[in-house]
């Protein structure tokens, strides 16, 4: 029978690099530290399968670390609202869980942006992080043939990751010109981590074509997607394809940040530099903060941790690391910006809203997010506005003003189960 | 999947029809892996299938052990699990 | 740029929308000013229940009026109004709340609304998912719903066509007692009439107005078409409804056309906080799930909360303040501003046309309370 009330020093929400490296950093020093992730397992999206089967060095030793730190995991264990100073109700599978906490490390992570075009919606268009993670689990892509369009590394990452396990990749699109993107390749050169892991996935995209200032117009289909119409601004094109793998950058979970009244700064956590967030007691690391990757996140976690505990001095070396890959993320914002055609791509009867399926058409008539929300539905479905939001931010310009309770759609029983007085 | 689960198979009810899938299938994959063609329709009556694979779109919700509105892209797949689609 | 209106209202909420649609109908030239989105305040902060109520005479007779009226858009409002005839379902959990229940449907009955008395069992078979061993309930088959927001945009195009202005995004820092309003950037905009139509804002335009806000939360559910088939309220609402002192839940659930389910309610006095409250919230639940055993399984999706404008009297307050006779007021509909909504529109554009009004306005006329007219100046 798993205990419904907890009671930690640290609480950490989110178990991928940035939340394992805080829980660790924070559970060394002798802190009650417990982590808190939606999932059933370690590492977060961006090692997901990492706790059964190796594949990257570095996961796997913080994976190691974390077990023997002391932390105490709570996995698929939902946070759904933090309505009382020091509290969080949280959902879990078998019920509602509350925890309580002196101290609080959000490594929330971050999500894909996914941008609306004709036939989006049809089944097999998918996030291409999201379908490499459950090619991961055992969704099937074997045999399948896959275009893999949108930008950032990330794109070149999951062609390798699905060829692997048996796609059959036609062709990557990067919106991104070449020449912008291999600017970015130089600067790579001071993070020779990043550059082993560019070679590798380059032997094996060996005969795929890989395209750059290409972006998709629309997928076409019938019960699932069957192709995908490309241009480079010049000519359009169609591939076939099985399967669409689409990934526009990456936008921060914020939603659980913002309802704990911690400030964002041009949509991001603003944090000073011990990674402390505007509110009290509240400490944020990795992507919310700003788009940095992996390793960024692994810094800003350990500062995140010892800062939560008080060993500033200790954190005080990883600054300079932390400034490396600031300059890391700032260079891929730069390399990786979005073209403004990709704020064009829906027509007006392409669904906006995929929760409500409002239409690009209804939307784009109200000037603001709210009036959006509450003329057409936009944003009032299960995802709460994480999918159309964020493309409303990146297509329109309007930005989500507040998120209200629960931060994740959740059971009835789960917001009236336990009265802790 | 861990070698040592590769062996190990789980067993679960997907719309009716009993599947075998390898211990550490994420629900959503086993569901597909049944043929599945639609996990949920939508409001407007259109086939959907799961997008973002991390818990966030919810176009992968379906109905687990009488509970409806569950990721399945966020579950992993137990044994006599019962999952009803909107199919 | 400075044309001149009949009347400037002030406040794009369901009532401020309904009495621009009203006045513009009857051929007066319409501004309305509203600081944020039509409809963008408690209108879409409330449950959206076009039901017929019972307090007082007063009240019924506008509750009464209103529904009818409503019942006469029906056949123009879009789609996006999603007006669901649904009826109300008032609930008895014992003997004495049936009582109640033969109370009012005299009441009704005598005054020409169709009702009808379930017994325990007829409960059980409009819905199902109560509770068994309800004593039993009064259905108001007339009763309806709407989605609040839409219909407040609904009824701005309506005075919109009928040639009144609006305009978003606009504050207003003082009505003018020679009428007309000032705005917060300083400019004045002449009418020869303005209309607080503000709601739980309306104080700060007219000073020591007796409007109060009561806090109340709601929760909103994912789509689970057919839980319920009515908006269902517990008769135990009037007992907590009327306590106006003291924190109270009630139970009080509402099907959307969307299949979705809405569930309140509560009440509170001076809780200014618009945040939600974990142990209203988790009151308000319980409640609900005495009545509905198995709410629990349903998805929630949001919660929130909304301030209800309220006056002493449970009335609201239409007509000329006392003040001025170029400064009119409506608000102070409480939890009823969108029933009530078209019957003040109308009422107030009657009474500013000299016209005879269709029930008796003296009931809701601010001149009734010591500081109705409020100072304005």
């Amino acid at each position: 029978m798993t205990s419904r009330i907890h009671k930690f020093e640290i609480v950490v929400v989110g178990a991928g690099p940035a939340g394992l490296a805080a829980a660790c950093l924070a559970a060394e020093n002798g802190q009650r530290v417990g982590v808190l992730d939606d999932t059933p397992w370690l590492g977060g999206q961006i090692w997901r399968g990492e706790q059964h089967k190796a594949a990257q060095p570095g996961a796997q030793q913080w994976i190691k670390r974390f077990r023997r730190s002391g932390a105490t995991l709570l996995d698929q264990t939902s946070v759904i609202a933090s309505l009382r100073p020091g509290e969080l109700m949280a959902e879990h599978p078998s019920g509602a869980r509350k925890i309580y906490f002196q101290k609080l490390i959000l490594a929330t992570g971050a999500r894909e942006l996914l941008l609306p075009f004709p036939g989006w919606t049809l089944p097999g268009v998918m996030a291409a992080g999201g379908l490499q993670s459950l090619a991961k689990h055992g969704w099937p892509v074997a045999g399948k043939k896959v275009v893999v369009v949108g930008t950032g590394p990330l794109l070149l990452a999951v062609a390798d990751g699905l060829k692997k396990y048996g796609a059959q990749v036609v062709s990557t699109a990067e919106q991104a010109p070449l020449s912008r993107v291999a600017g970015f390749g130089l600067k790579l050169l001071a993070h020779p981590g990043k550059i082993l892991q560019g070679i590798g996935i380059k032997s094996r995209l060996m005969g795929v074509p890989q395209r750059f200032g290409v972006w998709p117009v629309r997928a076409e289909g019938d019960d699932q997607v069957r192709s995908i119409t490309l241009t480079d601004g010049r000519k359009t094109w169609t591939e076939e394809c099985d399967l669409l793998a689409c990934s526009f950058n990456l936008v921060p979970n914020v939603e659980l940040p913002l309802t704990l009244n911690c400030e964002l700064r041009d949509g991001f956590v603003r944090v000073d530099e011990w990674q402390a967030a505007s509110a009290e007691n509240i400490f944020c690391a990795g992507e919310p903060t700003g788009i940095g990757g992996a390793d960024c996140a692994l810094v800003e976690g350990q500062i995140a941790g010892l800062a939560a505990v008080g060993r500033k001095e200790q954190a005080k070396p990883l600054f300079a690391a932390r400034s490396k890959w600031h300059q890391f993320r700032a260079a891929m914002l730069a390399a990786f910006a979005l073209r403004p055609e990709l704020r064009r791509l829906a027509a007006d009867d392409t669904i906006f809203c995929r929760c409500e399926d409002v239409t690009f058409g209804r939307v784009k008539q109200f000037s603001t997010w709210r009036d959006m929300k509450l003329q057409t539905r936009c944003g009032m479905g299960a995802c709460q506005g994480r999918t159309c939001g964020a493309a409303a931010q990146v297509v329109l310009g309007r930005a989500m003003e507040s998120v209200r309770p629960p931060v994740l759609p959740a059971r009835i029983s789960s917001l009236m189960a336990i009265s802790s007085d | 999947m861990e070698a040592r689960n590769m062996a190990d198979s789980v067993q679960l009810r997907v719309n009716g029809r009993l599947i075998a899938v390898p211990a550490g299938t994420v629900l959503a994959a086993a569901i597909a892996v049944a043929g599945v063609k639609q996990f949920r329709r939508s409001v407007s009556g259109q086939p959907r299938t799961p997008v973002c694979g991390m818990g966030v779109c919810m176009e992968c919700c379906v109905t687990i052990n009488g509970q409806s509105r569950q990721r399945s892209c966020q579950t992993l797949c137990e044994p006599g699990m019962e999952v009803q689609t909107d199919d | 740029m400075n044309k001149s209106f009949d009347i400037i209202i002030v406040g794009a909420g369901i009532v401020g929308a309904a009495c621009a649609a009203a006045c513009a109908r009857g051929g007066l030239k319409v501004l309305v000013v509203e600081r944020g989105h039509i409809g963008g305040g408690v209108t879409a902060a409330g449950m959206g229940h076009i039901v017929v109520m019972d307090d007082s005479e007063a009240q019924f007779s506008l509750t009464h009026y209103s529904r009818t009226l409503w019942q006469e858009l029906r056949p123009q409002l879009p789609d996006d109004v999603e007006f669901d005839p649904c009826g109300t379902l008032w609930v008895a959990a014992d003997d004495e709340e049936m009582t109640e229940v033969r109370r009012k449907e005299k009441f009704y009955s005598e005054r020409g609304v169709r009702v009808e008395v379930l017994d325990s069992k007829g409960v059980a078979k409009a819905e199902p998912n109560l509770r068994s061993g309800l004593a039993g309930g009064l259905r108001v088959l007339d009763d309806a719903v709407v989605y609040p927001p839409c219909a407040a945009r609904f009824l701005i195009e309506q005075a919109q066509q009928h040639g009144a202005e609006f305009r978003g995004g606009v504050e207003v820092q003082s009505l003018l007692a020679e009428g007309g309003v000032q705005l917060r950037d300083g400019s004045r905009i002449s009418a020869g009439h303005s209309v607080n139509a503000a709601g739980a804002c309306s104080p700060a335009l007219s000073p020591g107005l007796p409007v109060r806000k009561r806090k109340g939360h709601l929760v909103i559910t994912d789509r689970h078409p057919g839980y319920v088939h009515h908006q269902i309220i517990e008769l135990g609402y009037l007992k907590s409804a009327h306590s106006i002192s003291k924190d109270s839940v009630a139970f009080n659930i509402q099907p959307r056309k969307t299949g979705q389910v809405l569930i309140g309610s509560s009440r509170q006095f001076d809780a200014e906080d618009a945040g939600v409250e974990q142990q209203i919230l988790e009151r308000m639940l319980h409640r609900a799930a005495e009545y509905l055993p198995s709410i629990g399984n349903l998805s929630a999706t949001r919660v929130w909360t909304g301030h209800r404008p309220t006056t002493p009297d449970k009335l609201p307050l239409i007509g000329p303040s006392s003040g001025s006779d170029r400064i009119w007021l409506a608000t102070g509909h409480e939890g009823l501003g969108i029933t009530t909504s078209t019957g003040t529109g109308q009422m107030l554009a009657d009474l500013l046309l000299g016209k005879t009004t269709a029930i008796p306005a003296a009931p809701y006329a601010p001149a009734r309370l010591a500081n109705g007219g409020a100072q304005h100046g």
